[in-house]
């Protein structure tokens, strides 16, 4: 059982931190992730910043310009995260656009990955039928979960191919959209959950998109294994940067 | 050469994609929407009574067919091949990007949007787009990279005296990739009542094989033109290429045809260092770019190059699927012309012809001097003349007037 099953299957109400490597400093990567380790994070999507984001807020591009310019790359991050399994026991996944893992190489980035101990893998402009016909092999002798993620749009049909191709958890985009009143939307995204949850799905799920704060997470929480926190926290270390008092008390105003 | 018969081939496949290029590269929030209008657009592209609305307009509202000319002075300067030119630029807005927009523009409507978004690089593609949603009844949002805004400012007064609300793109380089990443960004917090009419023969699918099909009529009226007056088929096609939409529109009808040599123009800007050019097809590798699959100016992490040429319109680290799917195949030679060539076609047009042609243009005219300089005097080179100079004329004053005797 890797990290991921095992996490799924002992805990509930996961709280999950999204943040871009290399930010606010380039070295700030490892000492964010073992704080969010210390303040008791359950999983880590551990951003590789790319300049040119389709489905990123402000927050999040703005944090990955100030990496690429702090000079951050993926061969700088599996440096900085070559010795990371020595502090971090937590599931960490990488995150982010698919080319500049094409250009790394796949073979190599997936090889690189296992050696390091990271456990996953978000590419979102990834297509799913692309990497069902190239991919899907590569990551699953190398037992690198590829997480999908679908949005209020995906169909049942899609949803449940996912689901059948999936190995870690299946990241449930909150909203496809940022506009509209904000009661209907809030009533159309439980609609939403609902429908993911009434497919019988065998993968878990998270949800992201939106979720900044306790009452976010918790109502998360209600109708998934747990939430993905993304903008809030990168908006906190780019104020206080790597410091762990500041991180702790922000994962516990959270959980 | 290898002139496979490209009609035997469906371009592209159900997918998006020319051989291993375009697809759709693009986050599920997108894909539905993309699907979205694919399905709408292959409802309507063979709907007698859009097609008929199109024609309409073309023919009273653009003014096509645009002529042929047969650049004699031009070319019995040079002592070559006979050089004709296809007058896009005399389209309504100076430009061919008005053969897509108005497609688009209707397509939107169709589809029940209220407002109509773009990037745009030079301006043309922005003003072509801002005219086709006054005409058709849409709002418009365009996107441009601040460094364009100033360089291209009389498009810019163009577009806000049309009714559109320019946007500046403040990041990066501030040119037309920031403009692209720019208008996504504002696509996706309303795609229900928006339509994204991207401005090239780019982005994830169906935007290359739509855009392509909409410009398409330059190459099949320009074939017949052609024929009428020489009695052939022209020896040589030459456009620029910067997302290749016009190139891809002169082509399309020929490509086929396997005594035809098709060249495509790439800018060389100042030098091929990194930064100074955006010849794409001549040195770029496979990537991902804004959602498909091309040749891609990139560095060694995978993020796009920047790039700098002349020519905002041609200044962009991808290029359209099918060019980069024609170059693999060797059915289209892929050129460069640098900036100096380009501003002294520029002026030769001028002066020889009385036609400013745009600097993007002036890329392909001076592509097809070049080659017309090799050829006898039995050949025949056709230019695709895509858009007029007119949003030019200052920023060429200021920057090499006197190299060409003329004084502010």
């Amino acid at each position: 059982m890797n990290r991921l099953q095992q996490l799924f299957r002992d805990k509930k109400d996961i709280c999950s931190v999204y943040f871009t490597a290399g930010y606010p400093n380039i070295d700030d990567t490892l000492p964010v992730l073992k704080a969010l380790e210390d303040a008791g994070t359950d999983l880590v999507e551990l951003g590789m910043p790319f300049s040119d984001p389709l489905a990123d807020g402000p927050t999040i591009q703005a944090s990955s310009e100030q990496a690429l310019e702090n000079g951050m790359s993926i061969k700088r991050l599996f440096e900085q995260i070559k010795d990371m399994r020595q502090t971090i026991s937590m599931p960490v996944v990488l995150m982010g656009y698919f080319n500049p893992v094409f250009k790394y190489g796949i073979e190599n980035f997936i090889a690189k990955c296992k050696e390091v101990g990271v456990d996953g893998l978000i590419l979102p402009d990834l297509p799913f039928d692309e990497y069902r016909e190239k991919y899907l092999e590569l990551f699953e002798e190398a037992g690198i979960a590829n997480i999908f993620l679908i949005t209020p749009q995906t169909s049942d049909e899609r949803i449940k191919l996912i689901d059948a191709n999936s190995n870690g958890f299946i990241y449930v985009v909150s909203s496809a959209s940022v506009t509209g009143a904000k009661k209907e939307v809030e009533q159309g995204q439980i609609n939403y959950f609902n429908r993911v949850n009434n497919i019988g799905l065998q993968s878990p799920r998270l949800i992201g998109f939106g979720i900044s704060n306790r009452s976010t997470f918790k109502t998360a929480c209600q109708h998934a294994s747990g939430a993905i926190i993304g903008s809030a926290f990168v908006k906190l270390i780019g104020e206080h940067g790597a410091e762990g008092s500041k991180i702790e008390e922000f994962i516990k105003s959270i959980k | 050469m290898n002139k496979s018969l490209l009609a035997n081939e469906v371009m592209p496949n159900a997918e998006g994609f020319f051989g291993k290029y375009g697809g759709r590269f693009v986050p599920p929030m997108l894909e539905p929407i993309m699907q979205e209008i694919t399905e709408a657009y292959e409802k309507i592209k063979d709907d007698p009574v859009f097609k008929e609305e199109l024609y309409y307009l073309q023919k009273h509202y653009t003014g096509r067919p645009s002529p042929v000319f047969h650049a004699k002075n031009l070319s019995d300067k040079l002592g070559g091949a006979q050089i004709y030119l296809k007058r896009e630029d005399l389209n309504h807005t100076g430009a061919h990007k008005i053969n897509h927009c108005l497609g688009e523009a209707l397509l939107a409507k169709k589809m029940g949007k209220a407002k109509i978004i773009a990037e745009s690089g030079a301006g043309q593609h922005g003003v072509a787009l801002a005219t086709a949603a006054a005409l058709v009844g849409l709002e418009c949002d365009i996107h441009m990279g601040e460094v364009d805004i100033y360089k291209e400012h009389p498009n810019v007064v163009r577009m806000r005296i049309l009714g559109a609300n320019v946007i500046p793109a403040t990041h990066g380089l501030k040119t037309l990739k920031e403009a692209v990443d720019s208008a996504f960004e504002a696509y996706l917090t309303d795609p229900v009542n928006q339509l994204y009419a991207i401005g090239s023969v780019v982005g994830p699918h169906p935007f290359p094989m739509m855009v392509r099909d909409f410009q398409a009529v330059i190459g099949r009226e320009a074939k017949e033109q052609f024929q009428e007056m020489t009695g052939k088929l022209p020896d040589n096609l030459v456009a620029c290429v910067g997302g290749g939409s016009n190139a891809i529109g002169l082509f399309t009808a020929f490509l086929d045809d396997a005594d035809v040599n098709i060249y495509g123009v790439e800018p060389a800007g100042t030098s091929f260092e990194t930064g100074d050019h955006a010849a794409t097809l001549k040195l770029g590798k496979p990537g991902m770019i804004h959602g498909f699959k091309c040749y891609l100016l990139q560095n060694e992490q995978g993020e796009p190059a920047p790039v700098n040429t002349v020519a905002s319109g041609l200044d962009y680290p991808g290029v359209g699927p099918q060019h980069s799917y024609l170059k693999d195949i060797e059915r289209v030679n892929y050129e460069t012309i640098n900036d100096k060539e380009a501003i002294d076609a520029f002026m030769k047009l001028a002066r020889q012809e009385g036609i400013i042609p745009a600097l993007e243009s002036s890329h392909a005219v001076a592509y097809a001097l070049k080659l017309a300089a090799k050829l006898p005097k039995d050949q025949t080179i056709l230019v695709n003349l895509s858009g007029r100079g007119d949003k030019d004329i200052d920023y060429v004053v200021e920057k090499f007037g006197k190299e060409y005797g003329i004084e502010e």
